[in-house]
This record gives C-alpha cells, sequence and structure tokens, in this order.
C-alpha cells in the first residue's frame, strides 16, 4: 500500500513515461461541496488492447518481465473504491489512456492526498521529451503548469534538471498550490 | 501566484554558462528504482535528496536518475551508483539521510559506503 494519494499518482502516470506518450494530462480537481477529490491521468501514448485493459486491474498482471506482479493500477483503484469512490481506465491501442480516480473527500479510509509538489516536480524533471500539463483545483480557484510553456521560455539547450530551473518548479508548484490551497489541508 | 517571467529572468542569467555540461563519457550516474516497489518504500524522498545534494555540491559530473523495477523489491529504496572504469555499487533500503552520507562520501569524496551495501546485506 501507498500511504499518500500523491504517491499512487507518480506510479500510475509513469505508466504514460513508459508508454512513449508526448504529453500526458494530470489533473487533481478537489470539490468540498461535492465531497470528490478527482485525479485524472490522460495520455497519447501507446494505449493499449481491450484484453489489457481488461487485465490491468488484477495484480497478477504486469508486461514487466523482472517479476510477476504489477501493483500500481490495482493500489490506485483500491485506493479510490475503498473511500466509496470509483476507478475508470478508457484505452485505445495507439492513442492512449485516460485513468480517472474518485476519492469520497470526508471518508475516513481515505489517505491524504500528500505531496503533490513532490510528485509533480518529478514528474517534470525525470521524464525526458514527455510534454506535462498539470492542473490543480480547489473548488473556485485553481493553477495550471505546462511544461511546454517553461520549454519555450528555456529553448532546447536548458534543462529542466539545472539547478536554478529545478528550483523554480519546485517554487513554482509550491506557492501556487499553497495560493489555491488558501490554507486547507486535505 | 509566482510568474512566468521569472523563469526569463534565469534564462538570461544563464546564457552562456550552459553548453560546457554536455554528457561527458567521465560522468558518474546514480540511479534510483521508482517503480511501485520504490515509491512505496520511499524512493522519492531519496530521490528528491539526492538531486538537491548533487546540486548544491555542484557535482557537474554526477547525473541522478531513475529507473523501473530493479527486481529486487525486498531491499527498495535502491540506488547504484556507475562510476566510469569501476565497478558498480548497489545501495539498499536507502533513506533521505543515507543518501545525503553517500553524496558526501561516496560522490564528494570517493570513498563508497560499504555498510549501505548490497554486499554487505545477508541474502
Amino acid at each position: 500500500m501507498m500511504p499518500e494519494i500523491s504517491l499512487n499518482i507518480l506510479d500510475v502516470a509513469q505508466n504514460s513515461v513508459k508508454a512513449g506518450a508526448k504529453l500526458t494530462r494530470l489533473e487533481c480537481l478537489i470539490d468540498t461541496k461535492a465531497d470528490t477529490l478527482t485525479v485524472i491521468i490522460d495520455d497519447d501514448g501507446c494505449g493499449m488492447t481491450k484484453e489489457q485493459v481488461e487485465a490491468v486491474t488484477d495484480p497478477f498482471f504486469t508486461t514487466r518481465t523482472t517479476r510477476k506482479v504489477g501493483l500500481g493500477v490495482p493500489f490506485f483503484k483500491m485506493a479510490a473504491e475503498s473511500t466509496g469512490g470509483s476507478f475508470d481506465i478508457v484505452s485505445e491501442k495507439g492513442k492512449g489512456t485516460t485513468v480517472t480516480c474518485v476519492f469520497i473527500l470526508s471518508s475516513i479510509d481515505r489517505m491524504p492526498l500528500g505531496d503533490m509538489v513532490s510528485t509533480v516536480h518529478m514528474l517534470v524533471t525525470q521524464s525526458g521529451d514527455m510534454d506535462l500539463v498539470y492542473r490543480y483545483k480547489v473548488d473556485d480557484a485553481e493553477f495550471t503548469l505546462d511544461t511546454r510553456e517553461f520549454k519555450e521560455i528555456l529553448g532546447a539547450d536548458v534543462s529542466f534538471n539545472e539547478p536554478e530551473v529545478s528550483q523554480y518548479i519546485r517554487d513554482y508548484l509550491k506557492e501556487n498550490t499553497d495560493e489555491v490551497n488558501a490554507g486547507q489541508e486535505f | 501566484m509566482k510568474s512566468l517571467e521569472e523563469l526569463k529572468a534565469i534564462r538570461e542569467k544563464m546564457q552562456g554558462s550552459v553548453a560546457l555540461r554536455n554528457e561527458d563519457s567521465d560522468q558518474t550516474r546514480v540511479v534510483v528504482g521508482m517503480a511501485t516497489c520504490g515509491i512505496a518504500s520511499g524512493a522519492r524522498p531519496v530521490l528528491n535528496t539526492l538531486a538537491e545534494a548533487v546540486a548544491e555540491k555542484k557535482l557537474d559530473k554526477v547525473a541522478v536518475t531513475q529507473t523501473g523495477c530493479i527486481g529486487l523489491c525486498q531491499y527498495e529504496p535502491i540506488v547504484e551508483v556507475y562510476e566510469p572504469g569501476k565497478e558498480k555499487v548497489t545501495y539498499v533500503k536507502m533513506t533521505p539521510d543515507k543518501a545525503l552520507e553517500v553524496v558526501n562520501r561516496h560522490l564528494n569524496g570517493g570513498q563508497p559506503i560499504k555498510e549501505y551495501t548490497l554486499n554487505s546485506t545477508t541474502l
């Protein structure tokens, strides 16, 4: 089990990197009135066949060859469903995959959202050429990070791993997340 | 809200100083296992600590990257250090504190920390 939702997200979003996605959209949408926390991971990677989609929530299915279990998606699904929420995966071979997870915010079984800043920072700085659009929303407040905007400013020769740039990305995420949260903790 | 203007300023400041840091053959690679097993046992703060400490110490010849499952899930978080011309060093059951020590004593100081390696565990 993962102790935080943000770790599930990091794990499952890396499937998009491995799927060779050019652009991945990650949304974390909190609606306190509807009492939901919705996570959407949407990529334009290699997608899956119908059989693979059916098997992906089975812990004993994996495309990896190092061992015979694959727990990333089953953990994510279990974390959402144990709150009374839902899990959905839609995929088409050659087109991409969309994972949607809904958590019931007030459920005692909902694990904390955790450190989304670190998760997104890691996805941005360690995903090679994949672009990421991250949207974080709490009720009416929201912000978006778009790596394509960063790349346009930095040009081709400056990596996100340059210390000053990496620190800027962390600060950008932290300050904007704090502002959207407006003192609330999830 | 933090603006993109600040990023432009950083870009301008860095003009010209970047090209030097391309992949050399004498570069050390530090690889952290970041599959489900690694993440669940705490690889994210380990990778963060390594990346930050390497940047802080300005170790230009060290690149910190991630990989998938290394196949030794019970020893996660695992950090592998590949130095050119030397045998690979595999650190197991890492924590942010141990990671900091690895940066100071191994990556900066040149001395692998034997007691944290896979070789020193009883299999």
